[in-house]
């Protein structure tokens, strides 16, 4: 529906090939084309701010080569920096050196952390691992079900002391979980946790309870990939609230461009560990910074 | 001849904090292009004219004279029914348990119907909404047909002579075209009973230039009547229903403020355009 942005600096360029460098005027008209295509790509406003002064830094040092035109060339220098942001060493999750590992998960209401639950279920599952998920959403009307459905469906145990539904104390049940684990020997504890708005002040506050409770080695922040400008100021405030490792990004088999990627990516600087591709539990993948670049560019 | 006093920075300012909005690049260059012209017009001194100024202009693309209520009152000897769609957790559930709500406080008899037969307790989740505001909840087996679900709740809502039946469904994204099937035939089994009086797509207010492309895939399958704006209790100002306004003549009907029963307010155009511009 966009067009790309390869269409964009295809027409920026009409006339311009093999002119050696580019002038000044050529680097800001290809700056505007690739500011629309970012922000139609839902990348947030200040950092595409500073990726084209980093691009249009690039651009200008660079000869424009006889074999590609000056668009492909453009083309190659964004997203040459997109994947530079967007991947850096990919990283794998760090298991702890004592048993139970534990993840816990975050994000604002209806990111897909529960279903994500499931998916690391089942994910560590294949890989021989015995996880636990834990029910710590005590809050959402029967979300601690949804959890145990989706562990019965992942074929891996739930701890669901609790009813939910605003019954009991996600705190307390994070705490015990770690003890339960060790005693019916889950080597990894997978802590689902209620939906929760950046701007919460309680809520936050009960997330970083959970996170002391149970001193997780890696703390995942759930976003959704249709998420637009407001990522830059959820990620950074969960990142204040309760601090995150890892980033993974949801609902990536809609068409959305999923600029959010960079955007919390580049704000946090915690890398994106997975993406989340479908309702079904097999619908998960870990991150490829390549395929989310040409995404981002519509390519 | 009036001049113009604005600085550029002022529009830049102007075209930031619309984007930032998620309002999208051609709405927001439409609208800054029109107030150009307007504060000559005007001759527009003073940021803060501009600001008031901005406001108007949102609340016109707005269209604030739209018919915004929501028809669930019983005609011809029936329920009203509402179908209410929209991708994976934008708040389907959440909304429908609170517009039953509002209709309980109005005195009206109301019927929820869920269709959703796929998500993990979705239909306990419904229920569970149907008991804290006290209305019934008819639901089908896990895995079986929604639209059979959603043709039982109607014919179950009409002998018993409710005012409305509310049916909410599973979330699906608009690029499912199996999945958009089947939603168009959940509808099209209601009718059996007779149209549908509306259908209500529940856009999360952080949802970026997506949004547009949801809502008019979404219409196409199942003729939207209104739009549920939900999640704007956070720091997300849902700019995107501009663009949804501008481009498909949708509006928005109701504004989603929280996960409590009463957390749902009517869209008001104006406050909504003050809201977005903010007090800067
Ligand atoms: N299409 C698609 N749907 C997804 C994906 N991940 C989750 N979902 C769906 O998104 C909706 C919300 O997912 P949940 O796992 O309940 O999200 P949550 O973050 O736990 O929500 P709260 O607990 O309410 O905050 C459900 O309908 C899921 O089936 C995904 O990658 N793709
Ligand atoms: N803060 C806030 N949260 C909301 C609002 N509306 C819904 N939620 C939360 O968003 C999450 C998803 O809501 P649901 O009603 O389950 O969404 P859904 O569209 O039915 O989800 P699926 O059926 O899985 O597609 C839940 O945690 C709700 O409590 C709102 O207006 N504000
Ligand atoms: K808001
Ligand atoms: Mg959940
Ligand atoms: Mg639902």
């Amino acid at each position: 529906m966009f067009e790309t942005l390869s269409d964009r600096l295809d027409k920026v360029f009409t006339g311009l090939r093999g002119k050696g460098r580019l002038s000044d005027e050529d680097i800001d008209a290809t700056a505007r084309e690739i500011r629309i295509a970012l922000l139609e790509a839902d990348v947030a406003l200040p950092v595409v701010r500073s990726f084209i002064t980093a691009v249009k830094e690039r651009a200008r040092g660079s000869e424009v080569s006889a074999a590609l035109n000056p668009a492909q060339q453009i083309i190659k220098i964004v997203n040459e920096e997109l994947v530079g942001i967007l991947g850096g060493e990919t990283r794998r999750i760090r298991y702890a050196k004592q048993s139970p590992t534990v993840i816990m998960l975050a994000g604002l209401q209806g990111a897909g952390k529960t279903t994500l639950a499931g998916k690391l279920g089942r994910w560590l599952k294949a890989q021989g691992h015995t996880p636990l998920l834990v029910a710590c959403d005590l809050q959402r009307p029967n979300a601690v079900q949804q959890l145990s459905v989706v562990a019965g469906q992942a074929g891996v145990d739930v701890y669901a002391p609790e009813p939910g539904n605003g019954v009991g104390d996600p705190i307390a049940v994070a705490r015990d979980s770690i003890d339960h684990a060790r005693r019916t020997q889950h080597d990894v504890v997978v802590v689902d946790t209620a939906g929760r708005l950046g701007i919460d002040a309680e809520l936050m506050a009960q997330a970083a309870g959970i996170r002391d409770a149970v001193s997780p080695d890696e703390t995942l922040f759930v976003v959704d990939a249709m998420i637009g400008q407001d990522a830059v100021t959820t990620a950074t405030a969960f990142q204040e609230g309760v601090g995150f490792s890892g980033v993974v990004l949801t609902k990536l088999d809609g068409d959305a461009r999923g600029g959010a990627a960079l955007s919390v990516r580049h704000v946090t600087g915690q890398p994106i560990m997975f993406a989340s591709t479908g309702e079904k539990l097999a619908d998960f993948d870990v991150f490829h910074p390549e395929r989310m670049a040409s995404r981002i560019l519509g390519m | 001849l009036a001049r113009e006093k604005l600085t550029e920075d002022d529009w830049e300012e102007v075209e930031e904090t619309l984007l930032a909005a998620d309002v999208g690049v051609a709405a927001t260059t439409q609208i800054v292009n029109r107030l150009r012209t307007q504060s000559l017009v005007l001759a527009t001194a003073s940021g803060l004219q501009l600001r008031d100024l901005v406001v108007r202009e949102l609340t016109a693309v707005l269209g604030p004279d739209l018919d915004r209520t929501l028809h669930t009152s019983r005609h011809d000897g029936r329920p009203a029914v509402v179908l209410v769609v929209g991708v994976n957790g934008a708040g389907k559930t959440t909304t429908v348990g609170k517009i039953a709500r509002v209709l309980v406080g109005d005195g009206k008899s109301v019927l929820l119907g869920a269709a959703d037969t796929f998500r993990a307790a979705a239909a306990d989740q419904l229920e569970t909404w149907g008991e804290r505001v006290g209305v019934l909840t008819v639901r089908g087996r896990e895995g079986g047909d929604p639209a059979s679900v959603a043709f039982e709740a109607v014919r179950t809502g009409t002998e018993a002579e409710v005012d409305a039946v509310l049916v909410d469904t599973a979330g699906r994204l608009h690029t499912k075209s199996g999945l958009m099937d089947e939603l168009g035939k959940v509808k099209r089994v209601v009718e059996k009973h007779g149209p549908v009086d509306e259908v209500l797509l529940v856009l999360d207010a952080t949802t970026g230039q997506n949004g547009v492309v949801q809502a008019r895939v979404f219409t196409e399958a199942v003729e939207v009547t209104g739009v549920v704006l939900t999640k704007l209790d956070g720091t997300a100002k849902g700019g995107i229903v501009v663009a949804v306004q501008r481009e498909l003549g949708i509006p928005v009907k109701l504004i989603g403020l929280g996960e409590g029963p009463d957390d749902l307010a009517p869209f008001e155009p104006e406050a909504f355009a003050e809201a977005l511009v903010g007090n800067a």
